[in-house]
Parts: C-alpha cells; structure tokens; sequence
C-alpha cells in the first residue's frame, strides 16, 4: 500500500476518533444528567435524543452543509470541505447515542445506589464520578458503538468533505470511489482494513468488560 | 445533650403527610431501634435523618443546633447509613470499604490503616481482595457495615439491615455489629420490622405508625405496656381482648373480658372500656388435677384448641371463656402431654395483665 493509502486510513482514525471523544464528553454528563434528574421537559429530551439515535447520516450530512455552506449561518467561517466539518457531522451521528447509551445506563443502576454514595459522604461531583464508574461497562458500550457507527459511515462524510484526495478522503468515501472507477482490488484492500478496525474495537470493548466482570 | 433531634419535622409527598413526628432524638452512643409495617414512613425519616431531605416543617438538630438547608456536607459526613441490601460498588471488598474514607481525601496510608482495622472488626480481613459478586450474602452484608463505618460516623443510620439473611448468620451479625456499635460508642438509628431484633439490640424503642410516632421507651416499656392497640399489636403482644373495668380496689382493677375476668395493675376506673393484653410467655399453663401451686392472681381453667411447635417453644391455644394463647418450652409440652380437647389451669400475674384505656 502506498503512502496515499496510508494517509486515507489515518484520517478516517482522526477524524472519527476526534468526533467520539468529543461526543463523549458532550454527551455523557447530558446522559448522567437526564438519568438522574426529573424536571418539566424531561421527556420531550429523552425522545429527542432517542430520535437522534435513528438520524440518518445523509440527513445529518445536508443539514450540516447546509449551515457550512458559503450561504449559510455559518458560511463565513469556510469549513465546507474540511476535516472539521466531517467531525461536526459525526458529532452530529455519535452524540445522540453516546447521550441514549449513558442514560440507559445510569438508568440500569439501582435507584438506591445514588442514596448509598451520598449517605458515605460524596459531594455532588464525587456523586456524579462515582456513578460513571460504576457504570463504566455501558459507557465502554456507548463508545464502541458511537465509534462503530461512525467510522463505516459514508453519506455524511461524502457531502460535508467532498472525498478531496489528500484533505478529507477517508476510507469510506475511497472504497466508494475506488469501485466506482473499477479499483477493486483496492477498494477490497480498504475494505479489509475497515473490518480490521471495527473487529479491533469490538475485541478492545470485550476485553474491557471482561476484566471488569471479574 | 442529643446527638441528633427532630422536632415537628412532617414531610409530604403529592399532599400526603407520610412523617410527622412530634419529638423524636437519639443521644450519642444510643441505639434506638424504630418499629414499624412497611409504609410506617421508615425510609423517609431515615432520609431526614441523614439530612438528605429537608422536612416540610420542624426543626432537625444535630447536637443541639438547628441544621441549615441544604445541610452542609460535612455534616452529612458524621452520618453513614447502611441498607438491606448491601449496594456493593464495582472493585474489590477493600476498595468498597474505603470508599468513604476516599470522599473525605483520608491519605493512603491512613486508610489502608483504617480499612484493615475494619476488616478485622467485622471478621472479613481474608476476603480483602475479593469481588462483591463472589461474596455470600452474610460476608457482603459485613462489607457494607464496614464501608459504612470505616470513616467513623457519629451516627449510623440502618435500615432492615440484616432481613435478608439466613437465621444463623443474622444472628451472629446482629450480635456482632451491636457489640462493635457499643464498642466505639456510635450512635444508631435502626429500622427494622422485626421486633425480636428490636427488643435485642435497642436501648430505646420508636413505633411508627402511619408516619407518627404510636409510642417511645425502652423496650420493657414497649413489649410489656404497648401505648395503643396498634403497637400491641404490632410488638406481637398475642392476646388482645376487649373488656371493661368491673371493680377497682387497692391499684388492681377487675375486668370482664367478656366470659372471664381477670385482675390487673392499673389505675382506671369502674366502666372504663380497655384492651387488656397479654404475652403468651406470661401464660402459664399446666394440666387439670396435676400440681396448682400458682402464686398468680388469675386463675383459669379451660380446654386445649390447638398445639403448633415453632422450635424450641410451642403455642398453644386455649378456649378458657376467651381464647388464649400461651407460649411454653417444648420440653414441657411434651411433658404435659398437651394435645387438643386436654383439660388445663392457666395462671396469669396481675402485674402481666397490661391494660390500654380506650375511648368509649
């Protein structure tokens, strides 16, 4: 493989990397926070979120365009066609189901755990802590399928990035190039390469909860 | 002075009063047991307690000054509470032990020091190293005991904190944990529905009812002179009968339970309607012709119903113009030969009659 492809495959890890921490911090305090608490509102957020965990990447793709666009809210800051604006729509995918993934999980805790922690004197912080720790396997949860989803995603990635060669090819939009002109050989290659990752995750995910299970 | 006092504290949940407690303290190193069915409004005063829910009204005091709300946490931090259920956190029996001490930012060596002395309180220093899901239900209960102690709250708030053991290792766990309590002088507020745990652990006894308090004392007080019906009947008082005071003469009061009349220690007067109650321990029974050599004021005579061993005691029941039941060893069950339609004496103490006035 050359120096091209080497590159394709290092964005794809960069740019989707950089979007699930992102989401994760975006989104597992948000998580945290409507598992824990109930206000006037609360329900009309869950679904949303819920919503967003069905969100179809291609709309998610023109809808980021469309602000990124020369002639939209955001045209003047020129991020069509960069990296950036292919994070911005993976933050867009990954969040909804980093948010869905924590609150499930906060949920999934007994009720009386938090009662128990705060009765041995956690402050509010050391609260919310001890619950990500406690729920950490479901968070390992949100993170590989946020990732997943992610970095085999092509219909946002495509429109927000154009696939330039050399600036936002990522593997997903070459394979699709590549068979378009005939490269089948590489767009197999890059195929394998992907599975590669996604089966690499999967292992690092059950690794991680099986050492937490002991 | 108390260690904590709540004062008229009353606590509503969607216009429902589920607490409302005149008066009710626990001095520093006291362990008062609360009694109640579920739905007595326990878990909320055990939340009050732990100043972790604010009352609706009254006044919440911790050695004698009025705590502010929210309550700061380092008051909350002389407070720990254990619950039924151990709630063990991920990590090993150590790390759940020093939790507490790891929120207080306790230094390392100090709370290893700590965590080890607790393990070796409660028995479990060789499960130090082990997971809670490979604990048996005894060894995480005392994980979570110790977790609650280790950073020597002041006050421990329990709740039914041994009713999901077996009956051997509640036991010793009871025994263990009241001596540990008394040992380094902490103060407890303990909630239980059991109230053989009640009458062993508690220097004073509460009962809750409804989300008030039905009576306060030590637990002679409670078992032997239940306050009103309810705690009668939920001490287990066993005989409850409805009667009226016929004579008074000298402090003993003669009542008609309707059928029998009994004598009792009391100070009521002719007519007053009560509900006279009586332990089946305080019931002794032996058979008809056999030795009658009883001291005891009331005296009866009447036919076995019923027999059914519990173990190491038996209750019988006997049709004497009232049903009566009374508790005696098995060994003198079996002596007595009891068995239904048998002809037998009761005896009674005057002084075992407890009388509850009621209204009407």
């Amino acid at each position: 493989m050359g120096p091209e492809l080497w590159q394709v495959i290092a964005l794809s890890l960069v740019v989707s990397g950089v979007a699930i921490v992102v989401s994760m911090v975006l989104g597992v305090p948000v998580g945290i926070f409507l598992g824990l608490h109930r206000f006037p509102g609360r329900q009309l957020l869950v679904t949303l979120v819920n919503t967003g965990m069905g969100l179809p990447p291609v709309v998610v793709g023109l809808v980021v365009f469309l602000l990124l666009a020369r002639a939209g809210p955001l045209g003047s800051l020129e991020l069509l066609y960069t990296p950036t604006a292919m994070i911005l729509a993976q933050v867009v995918i990954a969040w909804p189901l980093v948010v869905g993934v924590t609150l499930a999980a906060i949920q999934g805790l007994d009720a009386r755990l938090r009662l128990q922690i705060l009765s041995l004197g956690a402050s509010p912080s050391q609260l919310y802590w001890k619950l990500v720790r406690e729920a950490r396997l479901s968070l390992v949860a949100a993170l590989a399928a946020g990732f997943g989803s992610i970095i085999s995603e092509v219909g946002a990635v495509m429109m927000v990035g154009g696939n330039i060669r050399g600036e936002t090819r990522v593997m997903t939009t070459a394979i699709v190039l590549e068979t378009r002109q005939g490269n089948f050989g590489l767009a197999i290659a890059l195929s394998v390469v992907l599975l590669l990752i996604a089966l690499g995750v999967n292992w690092l995910f059950t690794w991680v909860q099986q050492r937490g299970r002991v | 002075m108390s260690l904590l006092a709540l004062e008229g504290v009353a606590v509503e949940v969607g216009g429902r009063r589920i607490l409302d407690l005149e008066w009710l303290e626990v001095e520093p190193g006291e362990i008062v047991a609360v009694l109640g069915p579920t739905g007595a409004g326990k878990s909320t005063l055990l939340r009050v307690a732990h100043l972790l829910e604010r009352p609706l009204r009254g006044t919440v005091r911790w050695r004698g000054e009025a705590v502010g709300w929210p309550a700061p946490l380092e008051l909350r931090r002389q407070i720990a509470m254990a619950f039924q259920d151990p709630l063990l956190f991920a990590g090993t029996v150590a790390e759940n032990v020093g939790y507490g001490l790891e929120v207080r930012r306790v230094d390392g060596a100090e709370r290893k020091r700590r965590v080890s002395a607790l393990l070796e309180l409660f028995g479990i220093a060789s499960l130090a190293a082990r997971r809670p899901a490979s604990l048996s239900g005894g060894e995480a209960q005392r994980t979570a005991l110790a977790r609650a102690l280790a950073p020597a709250p002041e006050l421990l708030l329990l709740d039914e904190p041994l009713a999901s053991l077996d009956e051997p290792i509640r036991q010793r766990l009871r025994s263990d944990l009241t001596t540990i309590l008394r040992r380094h002088g902490v103060g407890c507020l303990w909630v239980t529905h059991d109230q053989a745990e009640a009458l062993a652990v508690a220097d004073r006894v509460a009962v809750l009812e409804g989300g008030r308090l039905a009576q306060v004392g030590r637990p002679s007080e409670v078992f032997y002179q239940p306050a009103t019906p309810f705690v009668a009947g939920f001490v287990g008082t066993g005989n409850t009968l409805r009667g009226r005071v016929t004579a008074v003469r000298e402090g003993i009061v003669s009542v008609d339970l309707g059928g029998v009349e009994v004598e009792a220690v009391a100070d009521l007067p002719v007519g007053a309607s009560v509900l006279a109650c009586i332990r089946p321990e305080d019931v002794v029974l032996g058979r008809s012709g056999g030795a009658t050599h009883h001291s005891a004021r009331n005296r009866m005579t009447g036919k076995v119903l019923a027999v059914l061993p519990q173990g190491a005691t038996t209750r019988v029941t006997v049709a004497c113009g009232v049903r009566l039941e009374a508790l005696v060893t098995r060994r003198s069950a079996e002596d007595l030969g009891l068995v239904p339609d048998l002809d037998v004496w009761l005896a009674v103490k005057a002084t075992a009659v407890h009388l509850i006035a009621e209204a009407g």
